[in-house]
């Protein structure tokens, strides 16, 4: 199982998949906004979203988990 | 003249309204989220009220809030500063429903130009240069393409609300369009609530420079010469400076009369930007009009020697301007860089406490900050931290001032793009004059591994 991490402090602006979706490496899975700007975090390993933790319009600190991957 | 003034803003802009307050004798009012209860512009100013969560949607957007805030201060007038609320024609008109002067032109105005479509058939009718294009709506790719075989490209895909490069793309290809079309449409929706995209020629190595006015309620316009801000990053200004090293002063007479034309057009009142994009032939083409104070402001006030936010509370309470177009002179070059909280690297942003902090000095020197040791940069407002300006009896004179300075600004706990702004303003073809919007892609981003 892998964690997901904000890697930023900021708000959650979209959440692009759900928990049950499989993902590829690469894939952008959420995008943060901080400080008027979009980063977009990616899943380093092929897998399946297992748990998503935060919603739309959290506010997460940088080593906050998003998601888990399996 | 008022007596009390509220700021609907925070930062370095908040602080900037206040000095000019207390100089007119004005009282000033400050309005502030819960993450900038400890900042210096609350402190700042007479009286401080909270309207609210960080996020700006709670709290600086929130005009019911701030519009409380101004009656239960007494606060006859608000100074919308640039961003947030300054160019809200709603929140401008609000402000007039409840008797409350707001500090800029008649909503109206701010709605006519916060369209880009509908600011470019304006400024076509009032024969100002706008650069060949779409002036409707583009509703689908399908739409876009057709109209991108009338023109040709390359093309600029932009988003008629749009600002801060946000919705706007270069396309080259009927291909490209068709990647590029729904996706910024979709942006544009999201960020500004507003679809309507549409399309200009591509104009290849602008520059982008801009004509600062001021208009009273009189019909009286002064325009206070040009500010070329072409070195961008992520299509968002990083380095200004008044005079343009570029235009003859032939063209520079030009785009001061346009700029000049387009402001009578509209009925302009108050401090405004005409924002023209310039090719290499010196032609230049209306981009948009910024109705409101901008950022780059001080390098305008430094070879003028006025004070633009006096001039606009002035304007504001109703008197006419004292000064005309030949009363108007410049004298030297000024150069501002703006302090973003960001890797200097990948732009990205850097949030963070500041834990060690002091500002340059120096002859020329002029700073607009409103962080200190000990202040918490917050994930939640634009990166822009401080801004710096150097003044000089010639370009040469003020490059050399504004290096020195970067180079003693000291700053530690979150990363700056000051090791930009040092290469940038000590590169060759910059200290040359040779700038234009790709500096940054061309000159400054090959450099990036010998950081």
């Amino acid at each position: 199982m892998s964690k997901i991490e904000a890697g930023m402090a900021g708000s959650v602006w979209k959440i692009l998949v759900k928990e049950g979706d499989e993902v590829k490496a690469g894939q952008e899975v959420v995008i943060l906004e901080s400080m008027k700007m979009e980063i977009p975090v990616a899943v380093e390993a092929d897998g399946t979203v297992t748990k998503v933790l935060v919603q739309e319009g959290d506010f997460v600190n940088d080593t906050d988990v998003l998601l888990e991957v399996e | 003249m008022f007596s009390k003034i509220l700021i609907a803003n925070r930062g370095e802009i908040a602080l900037r309204v206040i000095r000019t307050c207390k100089k007119m004798g004005i009282e000033t009012v400050a309005v502030y989220s819960e993450a900038d209860a400890d900042s210096l512009f609350v402190r700042e100013a007479d009286e401080a009220y909270c309207i609210g969560k960080p996020p700006v949607h709670l709290s600086y957007l929130n005009v019911d809030g701030i519009i409380a805030a101004a009656k239960t201060s007494g606060a006859e007038a608000i100074h919308p500063g640039y961003g947030l609320l300054s160019e809200n024609a709603g929140f401008a008109a609000r402000c007039k429903v409840e008797g409350i002067v707001f500090i800029g032109p008649e909503p109206e105005i701010i709605a006519s130009m916060g369209s880009k479509i509908e600011a470019r058939k304006t400024m076509k009718e009032a024969g100002v240069p706008i650069i060949e294009g779409i002036n409707t709506s583009l509703e689908n790719e399908e739409e876009a393409k057709l109209a991108a075989k009338q023109i040709g490209y390359p093309l600029m895909l932009k988003a008629s609300a749009g600002g801060g490069g946000i919705g706007m793309q270069l396309v080259r290809s009927e291909e490209e369009l068709g990647n590029a079309f729904a996706g910024n449409q979709k942006r544009a929706q999201s960020f500004f609530g507003n679809g309507a995209m549409f399309l200009e020629k591509y104009i290849s190595e602008p520059h982008h420079i801009e004509v600062q006015i001021l208009a009273d309620s009189y019909g009286n316009i002064v325009p206070l010469f040009e500010r070329e801000c072409s070195i961008q990053r992520r299509n968002q200004k990083v380095v200004e400076e008044a005079p343009s090293p570029f235009i003859s002063m032939e063209t520079r007479e030009k785009m001061l009369s346009a700029a000049v034309q387009a402001a009578r057009h509209i009925g302009y009142s108050n401090a405004g930007t005409i924002e023209f994009l310039v090719d290499k032939e010196q032609n230049f083409y209306f981009l948009e009009m910024n109705t409101r104070l901008q950022v780059e402001h001080p390098v305008t006030e430094e070879i003028t020697g006025l004070d633009l936010v006096e001039e606009q509370i002035k304007v504001a309470a109703g008197n006419p301007l004292t000064l005309t177009r030949g009363d108007v002179y410049r004298k030297g070059h000024a150069i501002e860089v703006r302090i973003y909280a960001e890797d200097p690297k990948t732009f990205l942003p850097s949030p963070g406490k500041i834990t060690n902090f002091e500002l340059p000095k120096g002859e020329g020197i002029r700073n607009e900050c409103a962080i200190e040791a000990g202040t918490q940069v917050t994930p939640f407002y634009d990166p822009m931290i401080a801004k710096l300006i150097a003044w000089g009896e010639t370009r040469q004179v003020a490059c050399s001032r504004v290096k020195a300075a970067l180079e003693d600004y000291k700053i530690d706990g979150i990363k700056t793009n000051i090791p930009m702004l040092i290469k940038t303003v000590s590169h060759e073809q910059f200290l040359a004059g040779k700038i234009n919007t790709n500096f940054v892609n061309e000159y400054y981003l090959p450099l990036l591994p010998s950081l």
